[in-house]
């Protein structure tokens, strides 16, 4: 039941990010509602099927690599959704974020899906709380980095003095800014706390709050990397060109930690090492 | 007429920006004259409706009349009398349109079509003025009323479904616009003209207009700076105090008759720690230029010269011609409903009288059999008779009516003599029937004869 709602979700995703181009392509506003309302439905549906594989597996499905992708693409949507509401005529963000939530979709489907019991590590409270919390907080930095683009865009459309069919689709620079901003304020500290429980759940499971793995080091790095950025933000008053890169950057460091590291390099997090 | 239906002829004599100078222009215009030009033209007898618009570009009279040539004469004479100029001093600068072209130019005069500037949409507004004084004087009836609704509505349509209307084409609107894609909302935010001139104050204006909150004068005299910031309700400061300034506003508006750089980009970016790198918009319309152009490489500094404004604008300018033949398509579309619903007006006096001869003879014949009848019928019987033949008359006019409206277009004229004919509108009495006449052939003829 929860593969067959997330099959629909991925594919109303994908009919979505159609959408949002369309709307990027023609900036018609039917393009842009029909592309939200798709949105909303493919959330709604999704939601279902995280709800319902929690219920068939009996403990929150964030234990393999397919079940953390599909909830990180969730919380990534859901935070979308809140910019939305927040922001207005923001829409088109949804063109540079749909398309990343859509491809995590694709991603997460290509995972081996069954429902494995539980190893008795992963058997405690720790484990829904820490991945959740640090897989929010990754849909955060996305938004943050898919608004570090648009910036890095608008920037140069108007620095060039081009301004063509960029400049007219694009938000202002102010916006994308506080966007960018936002996004960070609300990640960072759900990183840290991430972080933190996951500290905590390591040394109930292991005997060790810290024990260098790949994951924990690169988890580290970006954690750096972002209190970095918040730090000359908030400190120095850094905006616009300046911040748009450095949380790229971050957003390369999760790339690194999300995909190769959990995939490639053994530690606690090669989800693929519990199928074994 | 003998056959009942005479056609309303819609016309438009007028001048504008391309076909006459502005002197020929403001003397037609009823300016400075204690007269309202639709209550003069709707003096003349031929002209049934009419609605004059004036504005600086244009000055036209639209109106309608059964008889076109002689209204039309009539109106050009006493446009002239009233505005003490001969006819054949601005004959030669006049243009005229009949009909589906008359509705064509306007919708193309509101679209903004017409215009001097392309799509500029004041004239959309003087022309509801136009059409309101019109109709306060009762100057409008069922066609002009019909035609200026018309002709609000496509103009709406083609605001908002072509790119007509966006994007500034003036050097003062493309600074506004920047200003909102750098900034977001203007509202809160503070600007500051340095040196004046038409441009600067005129770009002034409109980010007072956006929201922007407080403007900062400076000027090499401190008379000229308090002048201008008393017009603008801003602060004036003189131009030693510039820099101090620079710290808290947001958008410099430079237009100064300087010879040299009066900011150089290294005092730019000196200030832009202090100004915890917030964002400034500098929009340099001065020639020879006031600020040093390797600013805009300074980050979150954005400089726009004179130059660049105008590239904007002519870049946007080509934009909307692009659009402008998008809405002439929907103008063509637009024209060729109009002119239907034209016609079916000429055929409306026909429909009428063809509905008016049925119900006189259902009403005749149904009074006629109720007299004639024995028992007293019941309400209800009375009514259910009443019904059915209301309906047998609906149902039997039906077709014609339908065959009427929709042959009107094809075959004109012809078709409503021949359904007057057909059913007799026209006569007073019912015709009679004559014998059948025989027509014998030749051959027949020849046959007999044998």
């Amino acid at each position: 039941m929860n593969l067959l709602f997330f099959k629909l979700a991925f594919i109303v995703y994908a009919i979505a990010t159609v959408g949002f181009f369309v709307y990027l392509y023609t900036l018609k506003p039917e393009a842009s509602k029909g592309a939200f309302y798709t949105l909303i439905l493919g959330f709604f549906l999704h939601t279902l099927s995280i709800a319902t594989r929690w219920w068939e597996a009996g403990h929150p499905p964030l234990t393999n690599l397919f079940e953390a992708t599909s909830f990180l693409s969730w919380g990534l949507v859901l935070s979308y959704i809140l910019i939305d509401r927040k922001f207005r005529q923001v829409r088109i963000l949804g063109a540079f974020v749909m398309p990343v939530a859509t491809v995590l979709m694709l991603y997460s489907s290509l995972c081996p899906k069954e429902i494995l019991p539980l190893p008795p590590v992963l058997r405690s409270l720790w484990l829904p709380i820490h991945a959740a919390i640090s897989l929010v907080s990754y849909g955060f930095f996305i938004l943050a980095a898919a608004s570090g683009v648009m910036y890095l865009i608008q920037e140069r459309q108007i620095k060039r003095k081009r301004l063509g069919g960029w400049f007219k689709r694009l938000p202002s620079l102010e916006i994308l800014d506080r966007i960018n901003e936002l996004s960070l304020k609300i990640g960072f500290p759900l990183l840290t706390v991430g972080i933190i429980t996951g500290a905590v759940w390591a040394e109930k499971a292991w005997g060790s709050y810290w024990s260098w793995d790949p994951k924990e080091t690169w988890s580290l790095i970006m954690w750096l990397i972002y209190a970095a950025l918040l730090h000359e933000r908030l400190a120095v008053g850094w905006r616009g060109r300046k911040a748009a890169w450095l949380s790229l950057v971050g957003f390369v460091a999760w790339v690194i930690s999300f995909f190769i590291v959990n995939l490639y390099i053994p530690g606690a997090h090669t989800y693929v090492e519990w199928h074994g | 007429m003998s056959n009942g239906t005479v056609k309303d002829h819609i016309i438009i004599i007028g001048l504008n920006h391309r076909t006459a100078p502005v002197e020929v222009r403001e003397k037609l215009s009823f300016a400075g004259k204690d007269i309202e030009p639709v209550t003069l033209f709707l003096e003349i007898a031929p002209v049934r409706e009419a609605l004059f618009l004036s504005t600086c570009n244009r000055v036209e009279l639209l109106f309608v009349s059964r008889e076109p040539k002689a209204a039309t004469e009539m109106c050009k004479e006493i446009w002239g009398r009233a505005n003490e100029i001969s006819v054949s001093l601005f004959e030669e600068h006049l243009y005229y349109f009949r009909n589906e072209e008359a509705v064509r130019h306007l919708f193309r005069v509101a679209a903004g079509l017409d215009s001097m500037v392309l799509g500029e949409p004041q004239i959309l507004g003087q022309l509801k003025d136009a059409y309101r004084r019109a109709a306060e004087r009762r100057a409008t009836g069922v066609i002009l009323n019909r035609l200026l609704h018309k002709t609000f509505s496509v103009a709406k349509r083609i605001r908002t479904e072509t790119g007509i209307g966006s994007h500034a084409v003036s050097v003062s609107y493309a600074a506004v616009e920047l200003a909102k894609k750098i900034f977001g909302e203007l509202s809160g935010k503070q600007a500051m003209l340095i040196g004046a001139g038409e441009m600067a104050e005129l770009a002034a204006q409109h980010l007072l207009t956006q929201g922007v909150e407080k403007l900062i004068v400076a000027n090499r005299t401190l008379s000229r700076a308090l002048e201008l910031a008393k017009q603008f309700r801003g602060e004036a400061i003189s131009l030693e105090e510039i820099e101090e300034y620079l710290l808290q506003v947001d958008i410099v508006i430079s237009s100064t008759g300087a010879p040299h750089y009066i900011l150089s980009a290294e005092q730019i970016k000196r200030l832009m720690r202090p100004r915890k790198l917030r964002p400034i918009f500098f929009i340099d319309i001065a020639v020879p230029r006031d600020i040093d152009p390797a600013a805009n490489e300074i980050e979150n500094v954005f400089l726009y010269d004179i130059d660049d404004l105008k590239a904007v604008v002519e870049e946007n300018l080509s934009f909307r011609k692009k659009e402008a033949i998008r809405a002439e398509r929907i103008i063509e579309e637009e024209v060729l409903k109009f002119k239907n619903w034209l016609e079916q007006l000429q055929v409306y006096p026909t429909i009428v009288a063809l509905r008016q001869k049925a119900e006189e003879i259902r009403k005749r014949e149904l009074e006629k059999t109720l007299s004639h009848m024995k028992t007293k019928l019941s309400p209800e019987d009375r009514e259910a008779l009443e019904i059915l033949t209301k309906s047998l008359v609906n149902k039997i006019l039906h077709d014609p009516i339908i065959y009427l409206k929709n042959r009107y277009h094809k075959d004109g004229q012809q078709v409503v003599d021949f359904t007057r004919k057909l059913f007799n509108l026209d006569g007073d009495r019912p015709l009679e029937a004559k014998p059948p006449q025989v027509y014998l052939s030749e051959e027949l003829k020849e046959a007999k004869k044998h």
